[in-house]
């Protein structure tokens, strides 16, 4: 596992050698905060939690994550360091942990960087911590598998346009059929099971699952398997077409 | 002796054409091996493989008797590899750069900081250790390239076009390097500048159209051109007529021709020495009137494009056209 840890130390090093780590973080905590407070009713609602927040949390991760994940893959096939990478001795896979991993730890920083909105719903009332730990977990797994995603659409091409295109509309996909706009058009005609199915699929359905303050062995496992799955995906597309 | 490198038949293919075929041979201990081929040729490619980047399609390569296909990470651990362009990450410093390959080669302790300032030194990077690669001129660039394929010490040394866009000073200190760790590895470099191969290949593999179509010493390479060895005397025009039928006659001459002011007498093969000791000795006996004489070696630009050029095999589309030298 040390040449993982190394590529996750070089990994992090190289997002605050360049403005891409504080633009980011800037960008999600002004939005975030920002939609909580103006489009979420924060004050209005009169409650003390985060519902608020965690709601919009998946929409802005849906363009957020994709920007981080593109150059994952994308940029070492561009600049010819993937040669350099894969001619050292480790497996592919250790390679791609460590990129995915570093990945995600800068989002968790950006999500604990909102610390200071559980501060403030403290002081304005008595939270449901559970609650919010329960989604600050699902938040975290969504940016997660999105960003699983993004690493394996990143490892498709040499674009890092192109890779965002695609991770954006992937993470889509699965996240707004959770969505009641198409729970609601399958309800019309098709059986239960199937609509179930279908929101069964979604990221939406298990975050909010997760929101509701039960951490659900399911939802967990969700997760789990399209973070791994994604991954396996990136270490064998990664193989495939290293050199081309 | 076990050979260090070994290529086995190794052939690449890209979309149906070979650009890489039955390319086979050994590297030992104390040799440098020059890799020399037209733009195209496959000298990347096959480097590629034996580093364990790109998969061949047919054939294997070890590395210190590891099998690059089997054993990838046991071959890669005993290899140091500059790849061509010299890539590496542009946000981090040279020094960042060292300690990113060292942690992931697992150099540890006191050994780790010494390798690395070994290899600053070695590439002479210690100017700019602290600046970021993207900013560094190409040159640097490069012999970063140089000192991270340096960093562990490796018995093998797989370096793609090492010298390209040094300036002179430079080039001759990488091949004083380079010929100084010779003996204690095997190396295998790759290179379009004719007279490198002269100054520090012990061997030379001349490749085209992804066949090898040359493996013998520079020296033996250079014999290869007709005019190695050839006699060019500078004569008097008004006895130059009389003169040919006399150099006709010396022992070990092949051929006599006329050109402008001079007149070479070409060697039979393996009398090169000869040739000259009787040329002079006739000049002196009779003392011709010749006002200059030296004898000519062979030119491996020449030889490079006799034998790139003919015998031309179907090229396939992608090839570039071949550079001339
Ligand atoms: N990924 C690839 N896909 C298709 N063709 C390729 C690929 N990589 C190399 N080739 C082709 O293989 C052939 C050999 O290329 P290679 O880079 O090995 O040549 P080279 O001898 O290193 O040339 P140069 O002196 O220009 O560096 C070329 O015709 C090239 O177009
Ligand atoms: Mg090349």
């Amino acid at each position: 596992m040390a040449p993982a840890f190394a590529v996750f130390k070089r990994e992090i090093a190289s997002y605050f050698a360049t403005p891409l780590a504080y633009v980011f973080l800037v960008i999600f905590l002004v939005l975030a905060t920002s939609l909580t407070f103006y489009m979420g009713s924060f004050f209005e609602r009169g409650q003390a939690d985060l519902q608020a927040f965690f709601n919009f949390l998946p929409w802005l991760y849906l363009f957020l994550v994709p920007a981080l994940s593109m150059r994952l893959w994308a940029d070492e096939r561009k600049s010819g360091t993937i040669e350099l990478l894969l001619t050292l001795p480790l497996a592919v896979g250790h390679a791609v942990v460590g990129k995915f991993l570093a990945s995600w730890a800068f989002c968790a920083v950006g999500l604990l960087l909102a610390f200071p909105l559980v501060i403030a719903v403290s002081v304005l009332g008595t939270p449901d911590y559970g609650v919010i730990i329960a989604s600050a977990l699902g938040a975290l797994l969504l940016s997660g598998a999105f960003l699983a995603i993004g690493s394996a659409m990143s490892a498709l091409t040499r674009n890092q346009v192109i890779a965002f295109v695609l991770t954006a509309t992937v993470c889509f996909l699965i996240t707004a059929s959770g969505t009641s706009l198409v729970t609601g058009a399958f309800a019309n005609w098709a059986p239960t099971a199937v609509v179930e199915f279908v929101s069964g699929f979604s990221a939406l359905t298990h975050f909010a699952n997760l929101q509701r303050g039960i951490i659900d062995a399911r939802d967990v496992l969700y997760f789990g398997s399209l973070i791994i799955g994604f991954l396996l995906i990136t270490a064998l597309i990664v193989d495939l077409k290293k050199a081309e | 002796m076990v050979p260090m490198i070994e290529a086995q038949a190794l052939t690449k293919s890209f979309g149906g054409t070979d650009a890489v075929r039955d390319v086979s041979f050994s590297v030992h201990k104390g040799e440098v091996l020059g890799f020399l081929g037209p733009n195209g040729a496959g000298k990347s490619t096959t480097m590629k493989m034996i580093t364990g980047f790109l998969a061949p399609t047919r054939g294997t390569a070890r590395v210190c008797g590891y099998d690059i296909l089997t054993q990838t990470r046991a071959a890669q651990r005993r290899l140091g590899y500059l790849p061509e362009g010299a890539p590496a990450y542009g946000d981090m410093t040279p020094f960042g750069l060292l300690s990113f390959v060292a942690d992931v080669r697992g150099l540890g302790g006191a050994n780790r900081k010494k390798r690395i300032e070994a290899a600053l030194d070695a590439a002479q990077v210690r100017a700019v250790v602290h600046q970021p690669i993207d900013t560094l001129s190409k040159g640097f660039k490069r012999r970063v390239g140089l000192a991270q394929a340096l960093l562990h010490d490796p018995d093998v040394l797989i370096l793609d076009e090492p010298t390209d866009g040094l300036d002179p000073n430079q080039k001759h200190d990488v091949r004083t390097l380079i010929r100084e760790m010779a003996a204690e590895k095997a190396i295998l470099i790759s290179t379009h500048i004719l007279e490198e191969v002269e100054a520090l290949c012990s061997r030379t593999l001349v490749i085209a159209r992804g066949s090898i179509v040359a493996d013998s010493t520079p020296a033996d390479l250079l014999r290869r051109d007709p005019l190695h060895g050839a006699v060019v005397l500078a004569v008097v025009p008004a006895a130059r007529a009389a003169l040919l039928p006399k150099l006709h006659l010396i022992p070990g001459a092949l051929t006599v021709a006329e050109e402008g002011a001079e007149v070479i007498v070409r060697p039979v093969p393996g009398r090169e020495a000869d040739l000259l000791a009787n040329v002079t000795q006739a000049m002196r006996a009779e003392n011709w009137p010749v006002t200059e004489v030296y004898q000519q070696r062979g030119r491996l630009d020449v030889v490079f494009r006799t034998l790139t050029t003919t015998a031309r095999a179907p090229v396939p589309t992608t090839n570039a056209p071949p550079r001339a030298a």
